[in-house]
Order: structure tokens, then sequence, then C-alpha cells
């Protein structure tokens, strides 16, 4: 701690470094390279690279902009260089208002814009600052047509304006909502709130909010030659996967447009990370994409881990990517039964759970716990594998393709599930792109991008698998990847269990949780950090990261920053989820209803993951 | 009243008496049934292997609260489960479970068969647009659509049957199969005869009108209760009679197969025999997704529709010929 207060203050009286300036490391030698490219374009931006100060210890490339600069830059970086930023891959806002350890640059509100080049396999950063007197800024949602919600999410949630944005409500809260929750001004618990009410008066409010009115969805009532129908599918309904809504707009069974309403499972889990320990936060991760388990939790402590310099060791590495990959196989499992029944088949889903059954009594012997096992620790994982473990995995392992051919010729040979879904909802690469669209949604299109190849983590690159791909980005091609992806899962797995290496499953580092009690009664200088360390949690380092992973459902990434205290002081939560839904309308219309049902279900999304 | 009114009358409310309790039990066998086939146990806690589950289910719905929703058009939407109920049950009217057992001997026993299928359709109807609802107008829509179709290919495909015989009355039709059954020479009049029968019946994979994926139940979205129990009723019924129907067009109704000596009697053979064909149409639930709606009408008027005729221009002149 002290030691990077002495570093941080140096920066700041030196002015303007660029982080880790020296050309030697690779992001200083990136971020240079990518001004020069962007000035050659157009030489008036004014483009200041983030110092020391802001701690920024991912390898991402990160600028300061101007808020004026916006627009230009973005075309810029869009449209007019060789390989350009074609992917807007998140994009989130900070208050600043109560940070310590602030840089020069920051003024209220931070608005950060995540952009990554395929190509350039590469990503770049953009931080625009805000005062708390002027919170507006230009809209991007011409330039990449999926900030739209992102760009309702910062409004809804702090209040920021998007001049030109198409149509600026609230996307997560009630539209009846006072406020912005993840101001710092918000309360983050009940107990910091009056106690709730509802007088008649509210209530009927209330009610008079959620009567539909087309118009202020931006649909219309009519043609001149036919009144819409307007069906609302959702929050319940058997096919939408969860608390969803849908509004079609339909002429006979046929769709003409549809709006996606999201906002029904927002629990404020962004706020909540700001209100927990960076260890007591693991938990929460668990439950974002619910299906995805313990493959949550990995992001977001690489993340930490980044943060406070951790290196975590190769068998925590190693079986972290093991139980991983088996909730891929879950969760991919389970896409599958419920594709199949969202088409009317009616069995699959049944056998298919008899194998995530199986599945589950493993992840039960492993980490005592089934769907949400909170099991990955700062450092590595909560405790070692149980003896005769390679027993349970071997088996599992020989069982499941069997199994998987058997569903080969149940559900993707049959002919009526064809018929329904090949050329069904398809989009080409270069729309899933512009829309955010990662994991098998982008491999359907025949686009091969797959995280743990093109920038191996944890150790992904010492293992032998393929990256399925589809052609078509059709539903099947959506069903086809997945089916396949769970055969490489099961390739990653037989090579976890056969080279599995020995050693400690935890990193020897004073801020790993639950932290090293070995050595504590014997020195004083070890008892009082560990006392430390179990009761409030680990202080991280001030600094900010952001880390990815290759998820069930695509590529999920934690945002953090901590202002060096026991809890983040804000965690931006990517997933993958809310920006496929955000492409639905693109793929629906002209659909029948059928149509979309076997779409959502392609899609394969989970509301937990889009509402957080 | 004469004793032979007295005697059909008996006959009548025993063949009912007997048919509901069949339809109820035919839920159990059903479930059961999946159950098996998807590796699980299904109802079982209901008495003997759960057999009792019926009877469980229609206590509790029996205690439900009849609820009309305040929007719907009150009359239609209680008239609709009953139009449905009482077509099915009408058509066993004509069936003859043996020589000697059946309602009616109607000289027009197949047209009424058909006549009944055709107005059982307006229950759905009725029933979708009773609802005012959406899902239960577009289920209503789609029954509507779904059942004029299939109609034409299930009228086409007995033609067959009718050419062999020569008559409508469906006892004869069985006793003209003395010396063979008519799927020998029907076989494709028998296929198009029971794929429409599964559109009728509203079955998976033709289940279309009501659709639970996409439809939330289709045109019984807004019924519970004891109404909806009529549907369930209904649903299954038309099950049996489309399995009943197949066995006495084409599968010799009563009699015995051929190679084997009468050491079952009648009434045991084709009771086996419909049987049959309701664990096939179980089957078929179990392992077939849904088509989409413009492809199962595609399905009916191009590939079904041709099927038909040509089936009954080809057994025509076979006839003519002297061949059948």
């Amino acid at each position: 701690m002290t030691e990077f207060n002495i570093k941080a203050s140096k920066d700041w009286q030196a002015g303007l470094s660029i982080a880790g300036s020296d050309a030697t490391s690779l992001q200083g030698k990136l971020a240079q390279e990518i001004t020069a490219e962007i000035l050659a374009v157009m030489p008036e931006l004014d483009l200041k690279p983030v110092t020391a100060v802001e701690n920024i210890v991912d390898d991402i490339c990160t600028f300061w902009l101007d808020k004026k600069q916006l627009i230009k830059l973005m075309k810029v970086l869009k449209n007019k260089l060789v390989q350009p930023f074609d992917m807007c891959f998140d994009l989130f806002a900070i208050d600043e208002t109560t940070r310590e350890h602030k840089g020069r640059q920051l003024q209220d509100f931070t608005v950060n814009y995540h952009l990554r080049s395929y190509q350039r396999n590469q990503d770049i950063r953009i931080k625009v600052a805000l005062p708390a007197s002027d919170k507006s800024l230009a809209s991007v949602c011409h330039i990449w047509p999926n900030a739209n919600w992102y760009e309702r999410e910062i409004w809804d949630m702090f209040g920021i304006t998007f001049i030109g944005h198409p149509n600026l409500r609230r996307i997560l809260m009630p539209d009846t909502w006072q406020g912005h929750p993840l101001l710092k001004t918000h309360p983050a618990r009940a107990t910091e709130m009056a106690p709730f009410t509802l007088p008649p008066d509210q209530q009927d409010k209330e009610q008079a909010a959620l009567q539909f009115d087309p118009q202020a969805w931006g649909m219309k009532r009519q043609d001149k030659d036919n009144d819409f129908m307007f069906l609302n599918l959702g929050p319940n309904h058997p096919s939408v996967h969860g608390a969803f809504r849908i509004v079609l707009q339909m002429d006979g069974e046929e769709i003409i447009d549809c709006v996606p309403d999201i906002g029904y499972h927002h629990r404020g889990a962004e706020k909540m990370g700001e209100r927990q320990s960076w260890h007591s936060y693991i938990p929460y991760t668990d439950r974002i994409d619910y299906l995805g388990g313990v493959m949550n939790n990995f992001p977001y402590v690489m993340a930490v881990e980044k943060l406070a310099g951790i290196s975590v060791p190769d068998r925590a590495k190693v079986i972290r990517i093991m139980t991983s990959e088996m909730f891929r196989i879950l969760s991919h499992l389970l896409f599958y039964g419920t594709f199949a029944q969202d088409i009317g088949a009616l069995s699959p889903i049944f056998y298919m759970f008899i194998d995530r059954e199986k599945l589950f009594g493993i992840i039960e012997a492993f980490t005592g716990a089934r769907m949400h096992p909170s099991w990955f620790r700062i450092g590595g994982i909560a405790q070692d594998l149980p003896k005769g473990w390679e027993v349970l995995v071997r088996d599992y392992v020989n069982y499941l393709p069997k199994r998987l051919d058997e569903y080969e010729k149940m559900v993707m040979q049959n002919s009526i599930l064809k018929n329904r879904t090949i050329d069904v909802g398809a989009y080409s690469s270069q729309e899933a792109i512009e829309w955010g669209i990662t994991g098998p949604g982008l491999r359907a299109t025949g686009y091969s991008w797959d995280l743990r190849k093109q920038r191996p983590y944890s150790g992904y690159d010492q293992f032998d698998f393929e990256v399925p791909l589809g052609n078509k980005g059709d539903c099947y091609d959506r069903c086809r990847v997945r089916v396949e992806e769970m055969r490489q899962s099961i390739r990653i797995i037989e090579q976890c269990l056969n080279n599995m290496p020995a050693g400690p499953y935890k990193a020897e580092h004073p801020q790993t949780t639950p932290p090293d009690k070995s050595k504590t009664m014997r020195d004083i200088d070890s008892l009082i950090p560990h006392f430390i360390n179990v009761s409030w949690g680990p202080v991280i380092p001030a600094g900010e990261v952001s880390m990815c992973v290759e998820a069930t459902k695509g590529i999920m990434g934690y945002h953090l920053v901590s202002d060096g205290s026991t809890m983040s002081y804000r965690t931006r939560i990517r997933t993958p989820s809310f920006a496929h839904l955000q492409m639905l309308p693109l793929i629906s219309k002209g659909q029948m209803v059928a149509d979309l049902i076997a779409t959502l279900g392609s899609v394969d999304y989970v509301m937990a993951d889009v509402d957080r | 009243m004469t004793p032979e009114i007295m005697w059909k009358l008996l006959e009548i409310i025993l063949i009912i008496s007997l048919l509901i309790p069949i339809a109820a039990t035919l839920v159990w066998v059903e479930r059961r049934m999946i159950g098996i086939w998807q590796d699980r146990h299904g109802p079982n806690r209901v008495g003997p292997f759960g057999i009792l589950q019926s009877l469980a289910d229609l206590l509790k719905i029996l205690g439900k609260e009849d609820w009309i929703p305040p929007f719907s058009d009150r009359l239609v939407f209680v008239l609709a489960p009953v139009i449905g109920a009482v077509c099915v049950l009408m058509s066993f009217a004509v069936i003859p479970f043996t020589a000697d057992i059946g309602v009616s001997d109607l000289n027009i026993g197949l047209l009424f068969f058909l006549a009944m299928a055709s107005l059982a359709v307006y229950s759905v109807v009725l029933a979708g647009w009773a609802s005012n609802s959406k899902y239960a107008l577009l289920g209503g829509m789609r029954a509507a659509a779904q059942t004029v179709s299939y109609e034409v290919f299930m009228g086409l495909s007995v033609m067959g049957v009718v050419l062999l015989t020569g008559t409508f009355n469906l006892r004869d039709i069985v006793l003209a199969q003395t010396d063979g059954w008519l799927i020998q020479s029907q076989f494709v009049g028998f296929s198009v005869f029971l794929i429409a029968g599964i559109a009728e019946s509203h079955r998976l994979p033709f289940d279309l009108p009501e659709a639970e994926t996409e439809l939330t139940g289709g045109f019984h979205t807004e019924y519970s209760g004891l109404k909806f129990a009529l549907f369930f009723l209904g649903e299954y019924l038309s099950v049996t009679l489309i399995s009943a129907m197949s066995v006495v067009l084409f599968f010799g109704g009563w009699l015995m197969p051929a190679p084997l000596d009468t050491w079952l009697p009648p009434l045991v053979w084709f009771i086996l025999k419909v049987l049959f064909f309701v664990f096939f149409f179980i089957l078929l639930r179990t392992s077939l997704p849904r088509p989409r709606f413009d492809q199962l009408l595609a399905f009916g008027w191009q590939v079904m529709l041709p099927i038909a005729l040509l089936n009954l221009l080809v057994t025509a002149a076979l006839r003519l010929g002297g061949v059948l």
C-alpha cells in the first residue's frame, strides 16, 4: 500500500506520464503505435494517455478524451482505420465523486468506451470525464448500434443524458422509478432508506404506467392496409426462459416489429459489488449467469488477482479450467434440451437432465454445492479436489460422448427440427460483430473467435481443443456449435484429468482469501495481517482492471475499480446475454411466432445475465 | 316407452359411462408411459401404480372455482368445451364395437363421423374467440385452418374404403373385411387417415392450436377447472375415437387376425387393437417436435392431398380392372 502511494504521488508531480511509458512494456508500445495511427488520420484529436495514478493494470490501451472530440474519434476508430475497432464491447460509467486516489483527469463521472478490434485482436478503452454540472454526452448509437442499450443503461443508472439517442428511456428500472441507483448518493441498502410504502394513489400511478402504449414504444398501430395486433409475450411465458417481456407487433402470425423489455430480473448486482468485501462478493457472481456456476467466479477472481498482483499456482489454474468446462457442459446441455422443447420435442430435456444430474454429482463432490458453488477464491480455489476425483471424472468423460451421439439422432437429425431451424433467425458475421454478439452466437456465423484461443487465460494455451464453427448463423448452427463445444469441453476435461499438476491449490500471498493461516501462531507479523484480512477482508491496491472469459453464453467481463479499500469502488459486469437480446428485433422481423420461439431458444440467454 | 328403446338407452348410458372413465384412465396411461419412455417415474403415488391419479385429478378439478374471465363472451365461453366433448361422444354412436354392440347401425355411419369431426372444430374456434384473449385467438385461428385442411384429406383417404366395400355403414365395412383387412390394399389411405386424425385431435406433432411453448395453451389458455377438463376429456376421447376408426376402417374392427383361432371374444380384440393405436399416439407425442404452422398446411396441401387423390384414383382403377 505505502509503496504504491509513494509511486502514485511521484507521478502526480510529474504530470502526464503514460502508464508503463517505457517503450519496452507492451502496453506502452501499443499505446504509442495506436496514437500514431489515429493521429495520422485525424491530427487534431487530443488523445491523452492514462497516467500511473489510475493504475490500469490490464493490457488494454486507455486514453482520456475531451467529450467534444468523442464522435470524431469514434468515427475514426470505427471507419477510418485500416483494421478498425469494429465492436463496441462494453460501455459503462463510473461515479467518481467519492473516489480516493483521483488522477488529474478525473471529474465527477467517467464514461468508459471499451472497443474491440477482432482483426488486430486488440482492445482500446476511451475514457471521457464529465462534471456533475454537465452530465451529457453525444450518443454513439449511429456508429455502434449496440450502444443503444448501453447508453440507456447509463442514463438509467447515472442520469447521464446522451444527445441524439433515439429512445433514451429507462431500461432496467421501472419508468416510475425516482433517482439513479448507481450514483454514490443513492443508498445501497434498504436500511438506509425510508420504509417502503405503497399508498393507493401511488399504486394507481404504477398501474397506469403498466398500460401498454405502442407509440411510446416506437411502434405504429396501423399502416394504410392493416391494423396491427400487439401481442405481449412475457414477462411470464413458457418460452421466454425467465422474466422477459417482448412486445410483438403482428400482422396475423407474422412479426412486423418487436421490442424487448428487460429489467424484470434486475437485482442491482453491480451496486452490491460496492458494498461487499472483495471476498464476499464471490457468491454474488455465481448468480449472474445462474447456469454458469463457477464460470462466473472466473473473470471476477482473475480481475482481483490482477489488481493485487497475485499469481495463481498451476494446480488451481487447471482445476479452474476443468470445473469451468464442466459448467459449460451443464449450461449447454440445458440449452440443448430447452431448445428442443421450444421446437416441441418433449423428451430430450429429460434425458439431458439425467446427464446434468450426474455431472452435478461430481460438482457436488468437489465443492459441496451444485449450481452455485462459489468455489473460486482470490488466489486459487476453496479446497483441493477430493480423493478419488479422477474416477468420477473419468467415468463421466467416457459416458457423455455416447449420450451425445444419441441426441444427435434424436434432435439434430430430426427433419421436423431441421425444417424449423435451418435458415431461421440467421445473421451474418458482420451483423454479429456490429451488435456485440460473442461466443457460440458469433461462431455460428463462421467467424472463428474464441477468447480461449485468441487470448488464452489461466493456461488455456496449454490445451488441445478445436473451435467449432457454423456457417449460416441460423438457429440450427447456433445449436450445432454448442453441441460440438460440449465435445471439445470433454476433451479439455480429459486433458485436465491426465495432466493435473501437483502442488498448492492457492497462491501464497497475504491477500488471498481466506488468508493463509499456517504461520499465524508463529510470529506477530503474520498474525496481524491474517487478523485484518479475515475481519475486514483483503485491501486491494487502487487501480482499474478488466478481465474477460469465454463464458457459456459468450464473453463475460468484469471491470473492477479499486480505490485501495476493502471493497470495490465500481464493479462493472459485462454480460453476453445483454448484447444478444438487444439484437432480437433485427433477427425476428418477418418471422412467425413459432420462429421467434425457436430463435429465442437458440440465442441461449439467461435473464439474470441480462439484467444483473 | 317400448322395451326396445329402454334397451337402447341403457346401452347408450353404459357406453358413455365406460368411455369417460376410459378416457380418464388414458390420461394416466399416457403420463405413465411417457414417464417410462423419458427415464422418469410418472404419476405413481395414488393407488397401485398410480392408477387412481386421474380420479384424484378429477376430484381436484371438481373442487376448483368455476371461473369465467370477465372479459369473455360468457355464453359461448361455456358452450365451447361442451360442443367439443359432445361431438366426439356423438361420433362413438356409430362405432361398431362388435357385431352386436354399438349404439346405432347408421347406413351413413362414415359420413356421420366426418360430419361430427367437422363440427368439433367449432368448439376450438369458439373457445378461441370467446376467450377474448390474443393467445386463444391465435390458437383458434390455427385450429380452424388446420382442421379445415386436414378434414379434406381425411374424407378423401377413407373414400378408398368406401369404394372397395361399397357402403358407408361402418358395421358392413367391418364385415366386408372378413376375408382380409383393408390395410392390405389401403395402406396409403390408412397413413393419410392416421396423420389427418392426429391433426384433428390436436396431438403432438400437430398440437399447434395449443402449442404450449408458443401460445401458452392456445385456445384453452383462459380455461380452468371443469371446463378445461372437458377440453382435456375431448382430446383423449378423440384419440380413442381416431384409434377406433382406424381399427374399424382398416384393421377389421372386432375381427380376429386371420391366422388365429377365436380364443378371445370379439370385444377384447377390438379393445386390444384400439389400445395399440392409442399407444402409438402416445409414443408419437414423446418423440417428435412440432412443425411450423405454414409447414403443416403446406405438408397437407402439397403432400397429403396428392397422395390421397392418387390413392383414390389407383384404387378406383384397380377396382374397375377387377383386381381388387
